[in-house]
C-alpha cells in the first residue's frame, strides 16, 4: 500500500475546504492559498513520478481500501505509465490555470470599461478548481471501475459551475448542454459498468481482475458500446461533439484549458484502457467503424474550424480534429500508434492549453472573441503575438514542437499497423494526413486576421502581456519545445504501459518488434 | 560506383561536434528572440557572428572529411535517442551534406553581412537577424540530418523561417497573405513527404539513411514508385516546381536579402537535395525518375516564360529561380550522371542568383524601394559596383562562355540530351529564353534612358553591401570551371551519390550540338532583348501585350487555377460544413426534438426548454453512433 495517490488526492480537496472557509474579503489570500496548494501538489506528483519504474509492475503506487463491501466496491488506486503522464499533465496545468485566472472572477473589464464578466465569488471559483484537481487525479488513478465511474460523473459538477457561473454571455446554455451530454454518456456507462459486474460474476469492480473476465462476444460488444459511447461523448467524436465548442467558448479561458486539456482526455484514456482491455474482441470487431469515425472527426473538425469566426470555438474545433487523431491511434492497435496517441493526450493538453490561454489574454483586452474584431495586434503587442504564434504552431503540429512527434507516431503507426490487414488503416492514415494542410489553414488564417495587417483602431491601445501572463505562458512554451525535441522521458513511461494494453488485447505488435515486416 | 557505406563516426575531430553548426545559429536566434529589445543594439552583430562561426565549423569539418579516405567519407554522428525504437537523432557528414553546409553558411554569412546595411533603417532589424539565424539552423538540420524525420524537422523549420521572413513586414496585408500562402502550399508538398515517410517506415522499418542503404531493392516496384512520387511532391512544394510553384512569386514580399538567401540560394533548392539524397528510390523506379525530369523540364520552361513578362525586378528574378531549379530538378532526375551537375549548378546558382538578388536589393535601396524596372534605366554609371557585379551574375546565368553557369548548365543539358532528345532540346530552348529575359532585365535596369520617379536619387550602396556583392560575383565567375573541370565535383560527390558508369569528358569550350546550339539561342535571345529594350525606348507604363504576354504576366494562370480548383470549392465546403454543424448536427436534431416534443415555438428561444431539446439531441446523436457500430460491427 502506497500513500502517494491518496495524499495527492487529499491535498487539493483539503485546500479547497480551507479556501472556502476563508473569511469574507480575503480574495487575494484565497488565490495565494490555491496557488500554493496546486504548486505543492505539482511538486509532490513530480517527486512521485521520478520513483515510477517503467519496467516494473504495471500498476504502481497501488492503494486499496474497502468501500462498499457488499458489492465489492473498493477505493482502489494505482497508476500505469499512461495514467501517470496524464496525472502529471493535470497537476502541471492547474497552477498555470490558477495564475492565468487570477483576475477572472474579479469582474473582467477592458481598458475602455466594457464589462466582460461581472464580479463573482473568488473563493468559490478557486475552491472549485481545487476540487476539480482532486477529481482529475482520481479519475486517472482509479483502478476500481466503480470508483472511476464516480469520478467520471463527479468531475462534471465543478466544471458545470465554472462554466455556468463564471462563463460568458451564453454560459447557462452552454453549461446545461455540457451537463446533459455528459450525464447521458455517464448513464450509458453506468449501465455498462453494472452489466460488466454481473456478467463477469467476480463480485469485484477492480480493473486488473476484470481483464479477460468477459469471454462471450455478444456480451463484449454490448458492454463495449456502452463504455465507448460514453467516452466518445467525452472525447468528443463527431457526431456527438457539438457541446464542446459551446462549452469551451463560454467557459472562462482557464476552465476551458482544463475542460479540453484534461477532462476530454478521460474519454480517450477510457477507450485505451477500458474499451480495449476489457472487451478486446469487440474492440477488434469495431476497429474499422471507429477509425472511420475518427478520420471523419479529424477532417470534419478541421474544416469546420477553418470556418469559425470566434477564436475559442475555432480552438475547440481544432481539438475535435486532434481527438480524432488520438482515437485513430488508440484503435490502430499498433504500439507506435498507441504510444503516439497517449503522448498526444499530453501534448495536446500543453498546446491547446497555451492557445486557449493566450487567446483568453487577447480577448480580455478587447472583450470580443471574434477574430474580425482584431487586426495588427503584432505591432502593438509583439510579445503576446509571439506567444500566440508559437501556441498556434504547436496547434498545427509543426515539427520541432511536441505535438508533431505524437501526430507523426499516430499516423505512421496507423499506416504501418498490420493488425487488420494494412489496407483500411493505411487509407485512414493517408486521409488523416490531409489535416496537416488544413491545420495550416485554420491556424495561419486566424493569425493573419487577428495579428497581422494594419493595426485596427480598437487594438491600438492594447498593452502587451504583463509579467503574470508571461509567467503563465512561458512554462507551457518551454514544455512544448522541450518535448518537441526530447519526447523520450514521456515515451519511456508510456510505451511499457501501452505494451500491457496490447498484450491484453492480444494483438501481435507489428511495428517496433519486427521493425516493419514489409507491406 | 555505388555510394559508400555510412559508418559511425569514432574520431575526435570537428566532425564529432558538427552539431555546433546547427546549435550556434539556433542559440543566436534564441538569444535574440527571448531577450528581445535588450539586444537591439548588438543583435545584428551576434547574428552575423553565429552564422560565421557556423561557417568556420563547416570549413573545419570539410577539411577533416577531405583528410579521410574516399570510402570513409560518409560519417554518421549519433546525437541522441529521439523517438525510442523508431528514430535516433544524428547527423550525416558526407560530401553532399557538407557541400550544402558550406553553401548555406558561406552565402548565408555574406547575406547576413549585407543585411546589416540593407536593414539598417528598420526598427525591427534585431528580429530580422533572429529569423535569419533560425533559418540557417533549420536549413543545416535539413541537409545534415541522417534520417528523414530530422530532415523533415529542418524542412518545416525552414518553412517557418520563410513564413516569418516573407511576412516580416506583416503590417502590409500583401506580405501577410503571401507568407500564409507560402506555408500552406508548402504543406501540400509536406503531405507528400509525410506519406512517403509512412511508406518508407512500413516497408523498411527504418527512416535512417544509413539503415536504408542496400535495402531499397527489397520493396516492390510499385512501392518504390509511390515513394518516389510522394517525395517528389514534397520537393515540388519546397522548390516551387510545377504544380506547386505559385507561392514563390508572392514570396518576393519579403525583404530582398531573404529573397536572395531563402528564395534563391538555399531553401528553394532543398527539393533538389531531397531527390538527390533519396536517389536510391528514384534510381530503382524509372517512372518516378521520369516524372522528376518532366517536372524539371516543365518548370524550367514555365519559369523562363514568366520571367519574360515581369516588370518587377524581384519577380523577374523569382521566375528565373523557378526556371534554374527546374534545370537542377531535371539533372536530379537523370541519376548519378546528373546528380553532380545538378548540385554543381545549385551551388553556382546559389552564388550568381544571390549576387543578382542582392544587386537588385542594392538598386531598390537606391531607388526608394522601387521594384518596377520600367522606372529604372541608365543606372550603370551611378552604381558602378552594383552594375559590374550584376553583370557578372547575368553572364553566369545565361551561360556566357567560361563563367560558372556555362559549365554547370551545359552539363545538365548534355546529360539530358543523352537521356532523351525531347528533354535535351527543351532544356536548350529554355537556355535561349533565359538569354532573352535576363538581357531584358539588364537593358531595362542599367542601360537606356532614365525613367526614374522625380524623387529618386540613385547612389551606390555602402561597402557593407557591395563587398558581399563582389565576393559573390567572384564565385559566379570561377566556381563553375573549378567544379566541373576534370569532373572534380563529380568525383568529390561520388562517395555520397555514386558515379555514372562512364565519366563525361570535359571541354574548356564544348563544340557539341548542345553547346553550340544553346550558345546560338542565347545570343539570339539576348539580341532580341537588345532590339526590344536596348535599341528601342522602354515605355514607363507596360503595354497591354499579346495573349502570350498576359499569360506569362499572370504566372501562367497558376493562381487562377488554384483559386477555381481549390480555394473557392474549399470556401464553399467550409461554409457548408459550418452551416451543417450549426444547423445540421445541432439544429436539425433540435428541430427533430421540437417536432417530437411539439414545442417548436419555444425551441427558437434557446434559453427556455433546452434541457429537453438536448436530452433528445444527445439521444439522437448517440443513436447514430450506436447505429454505426451495429451496422458495421454486427453486434
Amino acid at each position: 500500500m502506497s500513500p502517494w495517490l491518496p495524499i495527492l488526492m487529499a491535498v487539493p480537496v483539503l485546500g479547497a475546504v480551507v479556501v472556502a472557509l476563508l473569511p469574507k474579503g480575503s480574495d487575494k489570500l484565497a488565490k495565494q492559498v490555491t496557488l500554493l496548494v496546486s504548486l505543492v501538489v505539482m511538486v509532490l506528483t513530480l517527486v512521485m513520478a521520478v520513483q515510477f519504474s517503467p519496467r516494473g509492475d504495471r500498476f504502481q503506487f497501488v492503494a486499496e481500501y474497502n468501500w462498499i463491501p457488499s458489492f465489492g466496491v473498493k477505493f482502489g488506486v494505482g497508476v500505469d505509465g499512461v495514467a501517470l503522464v496524464l496525472i502529471a499533465l493535470s497537476v502541471v496545468l492547474v497552477p498555470i490555470v490558477v495564475l492565468a485566472s487570477w483576475n477572472d472572477a474579479d469582474g473582467v473589464k477592458t481598458a475602455d470599461g466594457t464589462v466582460i464578466a461581472p464580479k463573482r465569488s473568488v473563493k468559490t471559483y478557486f475552491s472549485l478548481l481545487l476540487v476539480l484537481e482532486t477529481m482529475m487525479i482520481g479519475v486517472f488513478a482509479a483502478t476500481d471501475i466503480f470508483l472511476f465511474y464516480i469520478f467520471f460523473e463527479a468531475m462534471l459538477i465543478p466544471m458545470y459551475f465554472m462554466i455556468g457561473s463564471y462563463g460568458g454571455a451564453q454560459r447557462s446554455y452552454a453549461a446545461v448542454k455540457f451537463l446533459l451530454y455528459s450525464l447521458f454518456g455517464g448513464l450509458l456507462m453506468l449501465v455498462a459498468v453494472i452489466g460488466l459486474y454481473f456478467a463477469a460474476g467476480k463480485g469485484t469492480f477492480m480493473f486488473p481482475e476484470l481483464v479477460g473476465a468477459i469471454q462471450d462476444p455478444a456480451t463484449q460488444k454490448w458492454l463495449f458500446a456502452g463504455f465507448f459511447i460514453a467516452f466518445a461523448i467525452k472525447a468528443p467524436l463527431v457526431p456527438v461533439h457539438t457541446w464542446l465548442p459551446d462549452a469551451a467558448a463560454q467557459a472562462p479561458a482557464g476552465a476551458a484549458v482544463l475542460l479540453v486539456g484534461v477532462l476530454d482526455k478521460v474519454g480517450t484514456f477510457g477507450m485505451l484502457r477500458f474499451c480495449l482491455e476489457l472487451f478486446p474482441e469487440a474492440a477488434k470487431a469495431f476497429t474499422m467503424p471507429i477509425v472511420v469515425l475518427a478520420v471523419i472527426s479529424i477532417i470534419y473538425g478541421a474544416i469546420v474550424a477553418i470556418g469559425q469566426t470566434d477564436m475559442k470555438r475555432l480552438i475547440a474545433y481544432t481539438s475535435i480534429s486532434h481527438f480524432g487523431f488520438i482515437v485513430m491511434g488508440v484503435f490502430a492497435m499498433s504500439q507506435v500508434a498507441q504510444s503516439g496517441a497517449a503522448l498526444y493526450m499530453v501534448n495536446h493538453g500543453f498546446a491547446t492549453g497555451a492557445l486557449f490561454l493566450v487567446a483568453g489574454f487577447l480577448i480580455s483586452r478587447r472583450g470580443s472573441p471574434y477574430i474580425a474584431d482584431y487586426g495588427g495586434v503584432q505591432k502593438v503587442a509583439p510579445v503576446l503575438a509571439g506567444f500566440f504564434l508559437v501556441a498556434g504552431l504547436a496547434g498545427l503540429s509543426l515539427p520541432g514542437l511536441s505535438s508533431f512527434v505524437s501526430e507523426f507516431m499516430v499516423m505512421v503507426g496507423t499506416y504501418s499497423s498490420q493488425a487488420f490487414g494494412s489496407g483500411g488503416l493505411a487509407v485512414a492514415a493517408i486521409v488523416s494526413a490531409v489535416a496537416v494542410i488544413l491545420a495550416a489553414v485554420y491556424i495561419l488564417w486566424m493569425v493573419q486576421r487577428a495579428l497581422n495587417g494594419p493595426t485596427a483602431e480598437s487594438v491600438k491601445g492594447f498593452k502587451d502581456l504583463n509579467v503574470r501572463e508571461v509567467v503563465v505562458l512561458a512554462p507551457l512554451v518551454a514544455l512544448i519545445i522541450g518535448f518537441g525535441f526530447f519526447p523520450k522521458p514521456l515515451l519511456d513511461v508510456i510505451t511499457p504501459s501501452v505494451q500491457h494494453t496490447l498484450t491484453n488485447v492480444d494483438v501481435k505488435n507489428p511495428a517496433i518488434a519486427e521493425k516493419g515486416a514489409g507491406e | 560506383m555505388d555510394p559508400v557505406k555510412i559508418t559511425d563516426y569514432v574520431g575526435t575531430g570537428v566532425i564529432g561536434v558538427s552539431w555546433l553548426m546547427i546549435a550556434l545559429p539556433l542559440l543566436g536566434a534564441a538569444i535574440l528572440l527571448v531577450l528581445g529589445r535588450i539586444t537591439n543594439k548588438w543583435g545584428h552583430l551576434l547574428g552575423v557572428a553565429m552564422s560565421l562561426a557556423s561557417f568556420v565549423v563547416a570549413v573545419l569539418g570539410f577539411v577533416e572529411l577531405l583528410g579521410l579516405s574516399e570510402d570513409a567519407r560518409r560519417q554518421a554522428v549519433h546525437l541522441y535517442e529521439f523517438i525510442p525504437g523508431m528514430v535516433d537523432m544524428g547527423l550525416l557528414i558526407d560530401p553532399l551534406s557538407l557541400s550544402f553546409a558550406l553553401l548555406i553558411t558561406g552565402v548565408g554569412s555574406l547575406i547576413h553581412i549585407y543585411s546589416i546595411g540593407y536593414m539598417s533603417h528598420d526598427p525591427d532589424r534585431r528580429r530580422f537577424f533572429a529569423y535569419l539565424n533560425l533559418f540557417v539552423a533549420a536549413m543545416l538540420l535539413l541537409v545534415l540530418s541522417d534520417n528523414y524525420v530530422g530532415l523533415f524537422i529542418g524542412w518545416e523549420g525552414v518553412g517557418l523561417a520563410s513564413y516569418l521572413l516573407i511576412g516580416f513586414w506583416q503590417f502590409k496585408p500583401s506580405a501577410a497573405v503571401a507568407a500564409k500562402k507560402a506555408f500552406i502550399v508548402n504543406r501540400v508538398g509536406d503531405f507528400g513527404l509525410l506519406v512517403g515517410m509512412f511508406i518508407i517506415w512500413t516497408s523498411f522499418g527504418t527512416l535512417a539513411f544509413g539503415d536504408l542503404q542496400g535495402k531499397v531493392g527489397e520493396a516492390s516496384s510499385g512501392t518504390l514508385t509511390a515513394i518516389g512520387l510522394l517525395l517528389l511532391l514534397g520537393a515540388c512544394g519546397k522548390s516551387a516546381q510545377l504544380p506547386l510553384q505559385s507561392w514563390l512569386l508572392d514570396a518576393m514580399e519579403g525583404p530582398t536579402p531573404v529573397s536572395a538567401l531563402i528564395h534563391a540560394a538555399t531553401m528553394v533548392t532543398a527539393g533538389v537535395y531531397l531527390v538527390v539524397r533519396s536517389g536510391a528510390f528514384f534510381e530503382a523506379s524509372s517512372t518516378a525518375s521520369l516524372v522528376v525530369t518532366i517536372v524539371g523540364v516543365a518548370t524550367l520552361l514555365a519559369g523562363a516564360i514568366i520571367g519574360c513578362a515581369k516588370d518587377d525586378i524581384k519577380k523577374g528574378l523569382a521566375g528565373s529561380t523557378m526556371s534554374q531549379i527546374g534545370y537542377m530538378m531535371l539533372g536530379a532526375g537523370l541519376g548519378p550522371a546528373g546528380y553532380a551537375f545538378a548540385i554543381a549548378h545549385l551551388i553556382a546558382h546559389g552564388f550568381f542568383k544571390a549576387d543578382m538578388f542582392l544587386g537588385a536589393g542594392s538598386v531598390m535601396h537606391a531607388m526608394n524601394d522601387e521594384v518596377d524596372m520600367r522606372k529604372y534605366g541608365g543606372l550603370r554609371k551611378l552604381m558602378p559596383i552594383t552594375f559590374a557585379t550584376f553583370m557578372v551574375g547575368y553572364l553566369a546565368i545565361i551561360g556566357f562562355p567560361f563563367l560558372s553557369g556555362f559549365y554547370t548548365k551545359d552539363g545538365i543539358m548534355e546529360t539530358a540530351m543523352e537521356h532523351g532528345q525531347w528533354m535535351g532540346w527543351l532544356a536548350v530552348l529554355g537556355a535561349g529564353i533565359t538569354g532573352f529575359y535576363m538581357s531584358r532585365m539588364i537593358f531595362m535596369t542599367f542601360f537606356g534612358e532614365k525613367r526614374w520617379d522625380k524623387d529618386a536619387h540613385p547612389h551606390e550602396s555602402p561597402s557593407v553591401m557591395t563587398v558581399p556583392l563582389i565576393l559573390l560575383s567572384l564565385g559566379s565567375i570561377g566556381l563553375g570551371y573549378y567544379l566541373i573541370s576534370d569532373n572534380r565535383f563529380m568525383k568529390f560527390l561520388a562517395p555520397a551519390v555514386g558515379l555514372p558508369e562512364r565519366l563525361p569528358e570535359f571541354h574548356l569550350f564544348s563544340t557539341t550540338t548542345v553547346g553550340l546550339s544553346s550558345l546560338a539561342l542565347v545570343a539570339l535571345g539576348a539580341g532580341f532583348a537588345w532590339y526590344k529594350y536596348g535599341k528601342s525606348e522602354v515605355p514607363v507604363l507596360a503595354p497591354r501585350g499579346s495573349f502570350l504576354t498576359v499569360f506569362a504576366r499572370r504566372d501562367l494562370y497558376g493562381d487562377a487555377l488554384n483559386e477555381s480548383l481549390f480555394m473557392r470549392p474549399g470556401q464553399w465546403l467550409t461554409r457548408i460544413a459550418v452551416f451543417f454543424d450549426n444547423r445540421g448536427v445541432d439544429g436539425l436534431v433540435n428541430g427533430l426534438a421540437a417536432a417530437i416534443g411539439g414545442t417548436s415555438g419555444r425551441m427558437r428561444r434557446l434559453q427556455t426548454g433546452f434541457a429537453r431539446t438536448y436530452a433528445l439531441s444527445i439521444l439522437f446523436g448517440a443513436a447514430l453512433l450506436a447505429g454505426a457500430l451495429l451496422l458495421v460491427g454486427n453486434i
